[in-house]
């Protein structure tokens, strides 16, 4: 494989929903590559089909038109290669933080010393090496994202897709989840696909916004992000921060403006 | 004389006895009381009923003959239970509803969990059980007999039409309540789909198969006096039937109580599994 060639690359992928009420075209034909170790956003209003993109990406839905190439081989349903966190909770509620975590190495028949290991180093990573012992009633909101976060880190996926993972924060416990993502990502260079529709949120996480059209949904748009790393909290105050800010809102205002 | 049974008898409950009269906590929807309360409430409707028994059976207002004393019920359980064969009858019994009741279990667990699960098995099964279900299991008895005669398999084959549907038609209800985005990520964590089963809807509707169990084996109890009213010569249900012909309604009475009692130790035994299993249900973890 050559060293530039795109870690993720979607080729013309559209899809189309049968219902009782007719065909619902949630995704016209859409193309876009990503790159090894990049952190794409990808940004649009509700229903303009970015969890659809997400779910084909994950194999979870077949798409109507398209393919999908992860390292060059088209993807052929879920498999492990391709971690999720989803907006809603989704830890194994009768599993413990530290058994929730080594989830997946369990089933790729990892020894307990092995697994032991990873667990101690993602709880350290998400700052909750006290809730290792914890079933997840026992956390808040927050807690529980971070250690879906290390549940799919953990498994060492080539590619980590995120749905609108921090929606169901309150905007404090959001702030601090983003850091604490940029932190492990940092850490494990992984390529991340995370949807949002929070601008600030696009812009704080990206090397590039991926900008998406109201329903049915196209790549508007690509905004590269070219804020110095690490980057912290205090980024938002800059001018250069704002700056992207005025963008992307002017950018989205065209396209609200389009479909009224 | 029942309300000399609230005499409070520590300072405690003293106070939630003023809470009882003058708030109005009890009488908040969802509202929480204490454990005390909630027992004492519990306490007097059963003393209630007792003494409602007692002014009509010691005070004459109703014959013997129809309702006899607390005392005479209880003399005649001593007796059933010393020189008679109120044991062996309890034995007999609780094995025909065990038997019955494990068999349905045994089929309509895996069968409701594939339903629950596989459009194509809730397509083939549910029809015809949602049919069935609606046939009642005591109109059966005589094909029974004529299919397999009066002997055990025959009670036991009534306990077991008298719950098997049901309980798999819940266990299906139960698996497909298991929330769908936990499958999907078990996916992205790499579970096959036999492992989908083993590590996920399995245990995510473990608790909801043990509420189903506990909930239909209190059924099975009440499918007994039927199977055992026709063609039984031992057995609570058959105790029953014999006290009725010669006139013995105190031992028609320990024969329901007994049952009564029976249905809510397995009941107590299945909510003590349930408590000890799931304590990841629970935010305290106790
Ligand atoms: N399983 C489905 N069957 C039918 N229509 C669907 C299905 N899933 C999604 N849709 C439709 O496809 C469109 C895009 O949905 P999608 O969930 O991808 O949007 P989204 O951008 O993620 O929205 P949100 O920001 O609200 O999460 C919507 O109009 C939705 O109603
Ligand atoms: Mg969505």
């Amino acid at each position: 494989m050559a060293a530039n060639a795109p870690k993720l690359e979607i080729k013309d992928v559209g899809k189309v929903f049968k219902t009782k009420k007719g065909e619902t075209t949630a995704l016209e034909k859409t193309s876009f590559t990503i790159s090894d170790g990049e952190f794409v956003t990808i940004l649009g209003p509700s229903g303009c089909g970015k969890s659809t993109v997400l779910r084909i990406v994950a194999g979870l839905e077949e798409a109507t038109s398209g393919q999908v190439l992860l390292d060059g081989l088209e993807i052929n349903g879920p498999g492990p290669d391709r971690g999720m966190v989803f907006q809603s909770y989704t830890l194994f509620p009768w599993l413990t933080v530290k058994e929730n975590i080594v989830f997946g190495l369990k089933l790729k028949g990892l020894s307990q010393k092995e697994r032991d290991d990873v667990a101690g180093h993602y709880l350290q990573l998400i700052g909750l090496e006290q809730f290792g012992g914890h079933y997840p009633i026992q956390l808040s909101g927050g807690m529980k994202q971070r250690v879906a976060i290390a549940r799919a880190l953990a498994n060492d996926p080539k590619i980590l897709l995120m749905d609108e993972p921090f929606g169901a924060l309150d905007a404090q416990t959001r702030n601090i989840m983003q850091e604490v993502l940029l932190k492990a990502w940092e850490e494990s260079k992984k390529t991340i696909l995370f949807i949002t529709h929070d601008v600030d949120e696009s812009i704080f996480l990206a090397d590039s916004v991926y900008l998406m059209t109201a329903r049915p949904g196209r790549l508007k748009k690509k905004v590269p992000i070219s804020l110095e790393r690490p980057r912290e909290f205090s980024v938002k105050g800059t001018p250069e921060f704002a700056k992207y800010k005025e963008e992307l809102l002017y950018l989205i205002r065209e396209e609200s403006l389009k479909s009224v | 004389m029942v309300l000399s049974l609230h005499m409070p008898g520590s300072f405690k409950s003293l106070i939630e006895l003023g809470d009882f009269y003058m708030g109005t906590k009890w009488f908040t929807p969802n509202k929480e009381i204490s454990k005390t309360l909630y027992t004492t409430a519990g306490l007097v409707v059963f003393i209630l009923f007792l003494a409602v028994w007692s002014i009509l059976s010691y005070g004459g207002l109703v014959n013997p003959v129809f309702l006899p004393t607390p005392t005479a019920v209880l003399a005649t359980a001593a007796d059933l239970l010393i020189h008679g064969d109120l044991l062996s009858n309890i034995g007999i019994s609780f094995t025909r509803v065990l038997a019955g009741f494990l068999a349905a279990a045994i089929i309509g667990i895996p069968l409701g969990i594939l339903m629950g699960s596989l459009k194509i098995m809730e397509g083939a099964f549910e029809p015809i059980i949602g049919f069935i279900r609606y046939m009642p299991a005591s109109a059966f008895i005589p094909l029974l007999i004529l299919w397999i005669g009066l002997g055990e398999p025959e009670k036991m084959s009534v306990i077991f039409l008298g719950t098997f549907f049901q309980l798999t038609l819940m266990i299906m209800d139960v698996t497909k309540n298991v929330q769908n985005e936990l499958i999907e990520v078990s996916y992205t964590l790499g579970a096959k789909k036999f492992q989908v089963y083993t590590k996920v809807i399995l245990p995510a509707s473990l608790p909801g198969i043990v509420d189903t169990l506990r909930i239909t084996f209190g059924w099975a109890w009440t499918y007994l006096v039927v199977a055992e009213i026709v063609g039984a010569s031992s057995g609570l249900g058959y105790m029953i039937m014999q006290a009725s012909r010669f006139l013995q309604p105190d031992k028609i009475i320990v024969g329901i109580i007994t049952i009564g009692i029976l249905g809510l130790l397995t009941d107590m035994i299945f909510k003590g599994i349930y408590r000890a299993s799931f304590s990841w249900m629970r935010k305290d973890g106790f």
